[in-house]
């Protein structure tokens, strides 16, 4: 095959390049494409199969869909095709396809949708086939000029060797023909004891050097021949609209060029800078109506959710025995009630997306985690056919979920670019409209039972869940295709597979009332298993004090199916000498949670000033995600995990004060800072297998709940209320 | 008419004095490695070295900045090397999406010269950057590979 890939793309490089020094930065293709290239290099370079492309001096450029925002997926996929492949890691570089191309080609590389911790594990199969299949297909190729088997010759460090004669030649001479052969089917993968890239800490091939030098472009840094720049404010209330506006005073601001509306719920002004942008819109008069959503609040909310906690229709997931029967039956039962509020996810990052808008065509340049959603959002709001719309990606300064289903900041640009026919327009928005139109972490409530008999064992346990789905807002087909259930709301608690809930009690109800507010949901780093993981963990901990046991044994009794579980949960309490009396002053929690293919467990130690002031001194945290393709990314995104969050833990809300998020900056929605943060050890356990885990997410999920059972020991107070500094708590 | 020093070059603007140094970075002089995160100084993704001092450039109006010396995550690299705090970044690979590392590099370089072997509790008051993703430990890493070398 011999493919033109992103011409478009290269083109406009091509014809920037020459608009001046000034632009260099700008157009080098790293920017756009991830890789160091050549602007002259003739437009079409073969593919070998689709996710290889081999150059005459051998650099191999991986061509992937996925998205890097720094969760190290990209250096992962490149091991796992480099692995197969065998060529010489020195010279792999990667690029994005575009959506545009992906249509045109079947989806040829899979889904693009970076999230759920799925960047891996959803594409290790079909990657590395992939650069099996180009391996075969250079062997042939190879084989074929020397006119000998290709059994006789074998690949290593991208040179191929016929043994018998001793021959060699490289990937590089033999790629164009590689290219042209058929891409072999039912290709063999190498058995994982024969690796010799994957479960290696190599370095990260997205542009480190670029990232401590200030040169990677982001989204926010694009610029383009003429482009003007954007900001905008959307009704501050959810569901609201524009009345009308006046721009009188704005148009009077230096470099504003025009203000409009924008899908009639939202105002921007276009200058020639951001500041001049920003400062023409604070002068903007918009007469809103508000909508039916006005006087809703957190209580008003919250006074829903509880109601739901003893509601007596609820969505039932995962049910064993009778749990009804044991509680009616049973000597004593212990109950705890928490809530979870809303978060946002403040990426630093704020949204923005640039947009160049002609009757004829319609390209972006969109940080995203899901260019697929991004070119459905482009050619819905650009009015045009979608083979004339395309999606370039550009660099993400941060996503956690924000940018990969939610594309509202994407068409916000392409209805602004509509407005001015021919101008680039980049939209950015101020950290107050990201903070106050995010797709907010869910609001939840948990109410938990466990029933016990005379003797205080453990006859069953309650979970009910009351509060929103985000399946509601954002796929209401799934919940269609579940008789209004939303699965996702179970995360951790399932009865079977990724998500499994690993206790095996012997009576069992998790069961949700689904309680849905007119605040946007959004997908938030570990979505629900941050709540569940807090609701469950700390209970089960309850639970154990309350019959006189030891919070490792008594979890450890309940855990014999899930023989993961049971792993990375010995191995944190090994690392924190669980067997062992802390040091005086000092307690310790732990916390352990199935979600995402992968087994995670957390252990921490802490000490508690004033009854309020928690100092961590340290976490051990423990991972089986089956399989670890990168052991030094692991061990990033780990404590990177634990800093998102305990920043939730101890410090963020989103709260709701006629109709709209109260919150406006980070000095009111605050995330902890490297003073706060302890050392993170991490445990990487590989139990092999079919199932290959997630990384991103799973240890969110036992960070926090080993943190609030710790400080229980210290203090003797359960906190069941999250944020913590609603109880005058606070991270030192 | 401002002009200031920037990465020692000395450089003129034509903007409204009030305009904050972080825009006038971004906006007229390419220099988007500065970044904006949240423009009322609590994020530290525009921290920049004025007269020696990390400064939060959201903040300052170019108007004060007239005369003085500016110097940006452009300005480490000296000779086509990077400084040895961005070496550090790059060996302890501490980027994870790196939106935040021009900041923290910048309030890392200003606390080194000050205090070329700063204690935990000076690392802690002089590096107060937001990191979304979570790169405090490799943060801590880095800084500690400078200056217990």
């Amino acid at each position: 095959m011999n493919t033109k890939f992103n011409p478009l793309r290269r083109k406009f490089i091509i014809q920037s390049a020459a608009v001046g020094a000034g632009m260099a930065i700008g157009f080098d293709l790293s920017v756009l494409a991830g890789t160091p290239d050549d602007p002259n290099a003739p437009l079409s370079t073969p593919e070998i199969g689709v996710w290889v492309v081999v150059k005459p001096n051998d650099d191999v450029v991986v061509r992937i869909v996925k998205s890097e925002m720094g969760q190290g997926t990209i250096t992962g996929l490149c091991q796992l095709v480099a692995e197969e492949l065998e060529c010489d890691w020195k010279k792999i570089s990667y690029e994005y396809p575009t959506p545009g191309e992906s249509r045109q080609r079947k989806q040829v590389w899979g889904s693009f949708s970076t999230g759920g911790s799925r960047g891996i594990r959803q594409s290790e199969q079909y990657v590395r086939k992939g650069g099996a299949a180009a391996r075969m297909m250079l062997i042939q190729a190879a084989a074929n000029q020397w006119g000998v088997p290709p059994n006789e010759c074998v690949a290593l460090n991208s040179v191929i060797t016929h043994k018998p004669t001793g021959r060699k030649t490289t990937y590089g001479k033999v790629a164009e023909a590689a290219s042209k052969l058929p891409v072999p089917t039912g290709v063999a993968l190498k058995d994982p004891k024969d690796w010799k890239l994957i479960g290696k800490s190599i370095a990260r091939i997205d542009d480190t050097a670029g990232k401590v030098t200030g040169k990677q472009v982001y989204g926010i840094d694009l610029k383009l021949p003429g482009m003007l720049v954007a900001t905008i404010n959307e009704c501050p209330v959810f569901g609201g609209k524009v009345k009308s506006f006046d721009a009188t005073q704005a148009m009077q601001v230096k470099g504003v060029k025009k203000v409009v509306s924008v899908g009639g719920t939202a105002v921007a002004v276009i200058a020639d800078t951001f500041w001049h942008a920003k400062t023409g819109m604070e002068k903007v008069m918009i007469d809103w109506d508000y909508g039916p959503n006005v006087n809703v609040t957190s209580t008003s909310i919250k006074e829903v959710l509880e109601e739901g906690l003893t509601a007596a229709d609820a969505f039932t997931r995962n049910q064993k025995g009778d749990i009804r029967q044991a509680i009616s039956q049973s000597a004593s039962t212990l109950e705890s009630t928490y809530f979870y509020p809303f978060l946002n996810h403040a990426t630093l990052e704020p949204m923005n997306a640039t947009a160049l808008w002609t009757p004829d065509k319609c390209e972006t340049w969109v940080p995203t985690q899901n260019a697929e959603n991004s070119i459905n959002a482009v050619i819905k709001a650009s009015g045009l056919p979608p083979e004339k719309c395309d999606v370039n990606k550009i660099n993400i300064g941060g996503g956690f979920g924000r940018r990969g289903s939610h594309q509202d900041y994407t068409t916000q640009a392409v209805l602004i670019a509509k407005q001015m026919p021919g101008t680039p327009i980049k939209l950015i928005w101020t950290r107050e409209e990201d903070m106050t139109q995010g797709r907010y972490h869910p609001v939840m409530m948990g109410k938990l039972t466990g029933a016990f008999d005379a003797k205080k064992n453990l006859l069953g346990v309650h979970m009910r869940l009351s509060g929103q789905s985000i399946l509601a807002a954002t796929s209401p087909s799934t919940l269609k295709s579940n008789n209004g259930l939303d699965p996702e709301v179970f995360q951790g608690l399932d009865p079977e597979g990724q998500h499994a809930f690993t206790y095996d009690f012997p009576n069992l109800l998790i069961d949700h009332a689904m309680r849905n507010t007119h605040v946007p949901p959004g997908f938030w780093r570990g979505v629900n298993i941050n709540q569940n993981g807090i609701f469950l963990e700390t209970f089960v901990d309850e639970m154990a004090e309350y019959v006189g046991k030891d919070p490792l044994e008594f979890r450890l009794q309940y855990l014999s199916k899930h023989p993961g579980a049971v792993g990375v949960l010995k191995a944190v309490a090994n690392g924190i000498g669980w067997s062992k009396p802390p040091r005086t002053g000092v307690c310790r929690g732990l916390a352990q949670m199935r979600s995402y293919g992968s087994y995670a467990a957390a252990a921490c130690e802490l000490s508690v000033e004033n009854g309020t002031d928690v100092k961590i001194h340290r976490f051990v945290a423990a991972i089986d995600p089956g399989y670890a393709v990168n052991p030094a990314q692991i061990e990033r995104q780990t404590s990177g995990s634990f800093v998102f969050g305990l920043s939730a833990l101890f410090e963020e809300e989103i709260t709701i004060e006629g109709g709209r998020v109260q919150q406006k900056n980070y000095n009111d929605f605050n995330s902890i800072r490297l003073k706060q943060m302890p050392h993170v050890e991490t445990i990487i356990l590989q139990s092999g297998g079919k199932e290959w885990g997630g990384v991103g997410e799973p240890t969110i999920a036992v960070g926090a709940p080993a943190v609030l059972n710790a400080f229980y020991k210290a203090t003797g107070k359960r906190i069941r209320t999250i944020p913590l500094k609603n109880s005058g708590i606070s991270l030192v | 008419m401002i002009t200031f020093n920037l990465n020692r070059k000395k450089v003129e603007v034509d903007v409204e004095p009030e305009t904050p140094l972080l825009w006038v970075l971004r906006e007229q002089l390419d220099c988007t490695g500065t970044k904006y995160g949240c423009g009322i100084g609590m994020c530290g993704a525009c921290t920049v070295i004025l007269d020696g001092e990390a400064t939060r450039s959201c903040l300052m109006p170019i108007g004060v900045v007239n005369g003085k010396n500016v110097e940006t995550i452009e300005g480490l690299e000296q000779d086509g090397r990077l400084s040895k705090i961005q070496q550090a970044w790059i060996k302890n690979q501490v980027p994870q999406c790196g939106y935040c590392q021009s900041g923290m590099v910048m309030a890392t370089t200003a606390l080194i010269r000050r205090s070329p072997n700063p204690t935990d509790a000076e690392i802690e008051a002089a590096i107060t950057n937001i990191c979304r993703c979570g790169t405090f430990q490799q943060v801590r890493l880095a800084i500690h590979s400078i200056t217990k070398a």
